[in-house]
């Protein structure tokens, strides 16, 4: 497990972005004034509930949004392995194309769904390689090397079609290929979330090897905090379309700062706490048409005053690498002291 | 048997004995479920967990009384569930045993508004006198719920409501007809994290209210150990129960290998603690096919604790556990009291 890497350079900055959606009843705001930055070789875990922005904020990353959404302020800037500079944004559409699986590729949720059920794997490997001018006889050698690497059987593997895997197969044969162009980032959203434990666990072991391996960051999405906690160097937490914690995992975790962190942590049980006493947050997530006034959480936060219906909190460092966007940080620190203690 | 954890004195509410299931696929039979044996106490919470392909589910509709065993018997009560036979037995049966579905999104009928969905079974099992009856209960199961203030449900259909919204219907839909027994398949598994607390601990205080039992199946042993706490949990691998006791005995101190591989498997919600978590290698990952069950103890193949000559040769009955007394069915263990790892 690497610690939190802040010396090692950026790779991809992601400044200020905001995506809406056109709905029949006007704008929604998915994602707000998100910035972080991803380091050589980290792996960020975005974690929140459903709809808070974080599938949404990845689309954006890789330009694959639907048709009804557009990025609407920010960039994404993104730094080659030959340290020249480019932003996403800018991007043409045969540059994306050659951008995706080589500087930046994505591993899918539900593996069933992200292979196509008529080729076999082989197949598209190499129109993988064909569409970024990588030669048929290296792509099947490095798809084959790949594969052992994730515990499959390379040959049987290549030569099937993605009915004759098992679940836990597929989702190895896409983080297999999602390496196939030696990307510096891989985004993956909820990879382990419909598999089985042990299934999960051999997902796990794999993705933490081939990480030591290649070093290649990552963008993880969850709403598993316990996957999270296994996996990420940093945790940021989102809420509502914004970025509202962040932090290294141990810091997030043990000294959160933020009131829906904190909900989220007391509401995650554990099986090592033996009998545990468990919270939910209260409500449900705000509007995105038309999101409240101040912090967006105030409505369900027990912390709640004055000023978090006014004036929503800046996202402020605490601590060196740790920034968290609420007005009653102290509070929320305190409180998990007290649980953990 | 099952050593009940509370104070379970008297006969059990649910009992499933010697329970067998197949399927048919492709003409083969597929045999889902393999002697199981399970009894459900009045007040009690049993978890069932267990990786797909377990039998959980086909074990939970059984106790449901929704689908029938293919040997085996069912018992409500002590009595038969065929021996219900008039029309009002079998209606009472019914009512009796009520299960909430995984997906609020399918087990809705989106062309009704919750107060139809609601009115039916109250209609249907006659369980209100009139028109003002009907109403008032309705809105009381509505409160129940916590989905208040009910005028402003009653009338909305399913799309308007938010998932854990929906559950909370789906719940109000299953204590219409006041069960003893709701078994819950994966019912809180589609809800976000942070609201996922709220709808157990409405379970829980449902059950104490009203003396239910719950049948709870979950793939997520943390939630499992959550819930069922005070409860049993049993752990069920290709269609047999490999281990079954008080929670805190088998989520503390499991004794079957496949329950430690399980919990050691699982990633904790605490760095610390998933990082220094030890990982149980198998000696295969493959989960065998239903159509070619491994002959002897079912998990041989796969388990570092594996005898030749024994695990393979002799299915393992379910025995108590030395020291910790949960159920447990592991032939090495019951011989010698210990495991050695496989050379």
């Amino acid at each position: 497990m690497t610690l939190n890497t802040p010396q090692k350079p950026v790779v991809l900055s992601i400044q200020d972005l905001s995506i809406s959606y056109l709905a029949e009843r006007g704008r929604v705001r998915a994602v707000t004034k998100a910035s972080f930055d991803l380091h050589q070789g980290e792996t960020v875990a975005l974690i929140g509930e459903s709809g808070c922005g974080k599938s949404t904020l990845v689309l954006g990353l890789m330009r694959q949004l639907p048709k009804n959404a557009s990025i609407d302020s920010g960039s994404l800037l993104y730094t080659r392995r030959d340290g020249s500079r480019l932003n996403i944004r800018d991007l043409s559409k045969a540059g994306m194309r050659r951008f995706l699986w080589s500087e930046c590729s994505m591993v899918f949720q539900g593996a069933l769904n992200a292979l196509n059920p008529v080729i076999r794997i082989s197949g598209m490997i190499y129109d993988t390689a064909e569409a970024h001018g990588l030669g048929r006889r290296e792509a099947k050698e490095r798809a084959l090397n790949l594969f052992s690497k994730v515990r499959l059987d390379p040959n049987r593997v290549f030569n099937a079609y993605p009915h004759e895997l098992s679940g836990g197969m597929r989702q190895r044969v896409l983080l297999a290929m999602s390496l196939l162009l030696q990307p510096q980032v891989v985004i993956m959203d909820e990879p382990t979330t419909a598999v089985d434990i042990l299934t999960q666990r051999s997902i796990i072991e794999v993705l933490k090897r081939l990480r030591d391996e290649f070093h290649f960051s990552i963008i993880f999405i969850s709403h598993d905090l316990a996957v999270a906690a296994e996996i990420a160097d940093t945790i940021a937490t989102m809420y509502a379309g914004e970025i509202v914690e962040k932090g290294p995992v141990d810091e997030v975790f043990y000294r959160p700062r933020h009131a829906y962190t904190l909900g989220l942590l007391e509401a995650a049980p554990r099986l090592s706490a033996g009998a545990e006493t468990l919270e939910s947050i209260p409500g449900s997530p705000p509007d995105l048409i038309e999101p409240p006034a101040g912090c967006k959480f105030h409505a369900r936060c027990r912390f709640m005053t004055d000023p978090c219906t006014i004036t929503a909190p800046p996202l402020e460092y605490t601590d060196e690498n740790h920034t968290a966007a609420c007005y009653h940080r102290d509070q929320v620190l305190a409180t998990r002291r007290k649980v953990l203690s | 048997m099952n050593a009940p954890s509370a104070a379970q004195t008297a006969a059990p509410l649910v009992s499933l004995r010697g329970i067998y299931r197949s399927f048919e696929k492709d003409r083969r039979e597929i045999p889902v479920l393999q002697d199981i044996n399970l009894d459900v106490y009045s007040d009690e919470i049993i978890c069932l967990v267990g990786e797909s392909g377990c039998g959980k589910t086909t074990t939970g509709k059984i106790a449901a009384g929704l689908l029938s065993p293919s040997r085996g018997e069912l018992r409500f009560e002590g009595r038969l569930a065929s021996e219900y036979r008039t029309r009002s037995e079998r209606m009472a049966l019914r009512r009796s045993l009520q299960i909430v579905h995984q997906d609020p999104f399918a087990s809705l009928n989106p062309t009704h508004t919750i107060g139809q969905i609601l009115s039916f079974p109250l209609r249907r099992h006659r369980m209100v006198e009139n028109r003002a009856g009907l109403r008032r209960r309705v809105w009381e199961l509505l409160t129940l719920v916590d989905l208040t203030p009910p005028g402003d449900i009653v009338n909305k259909y399913p799309h308007q409501l938010s998932g854990g919204q929906r559950q909370r219907v789906s719940i109000a839909r299953a204590l219409t007809v006041n069960p003893r027994l709701i078994v819950a398949d994966e019912a809180v598994s589609m809800v976000d994290v942070s609201i996922r607390i709220g709808l157990l601990k409405m379970l829980h205080e449902l059950r104490q209210r009203f003396h239910l039992s719950i049948v709870f199946i979950t793939h997520d042993l943390a939630l499992a150990k959550y819930f069922a706490w005070e409860g049993r949990i049993a752990v069920m691998y290709l269609g047999r129960i490999v281990e079954i006791g008080p929670t805190p005995a088998v989520i503390g101190h499991p004794a079957h290998p496949y329950t430690k591989a399980l919990l050691a498997a699982v990633p904790e919600a605490d760095p610390d603690i998933t990082r220094r978590k030890k990982q149980m290698p198998l000696r295969s990952e493959d989960i065998p096919s239903l159509t070619a069950i491994p002959a002897g103890c079912s998990f041989h193949p796969r388990c570092p604790f594996f005898q030749p000559g024994v695990c393979d040769h002799t299915v393992p009955a379910l025995l108590p556990a030395p020291q910790t007394g949960q159920l447990v069915a592991c032939t090495p263990l019951a011989q010698s009291g210990t495991l050695k790892p496989y050379a």
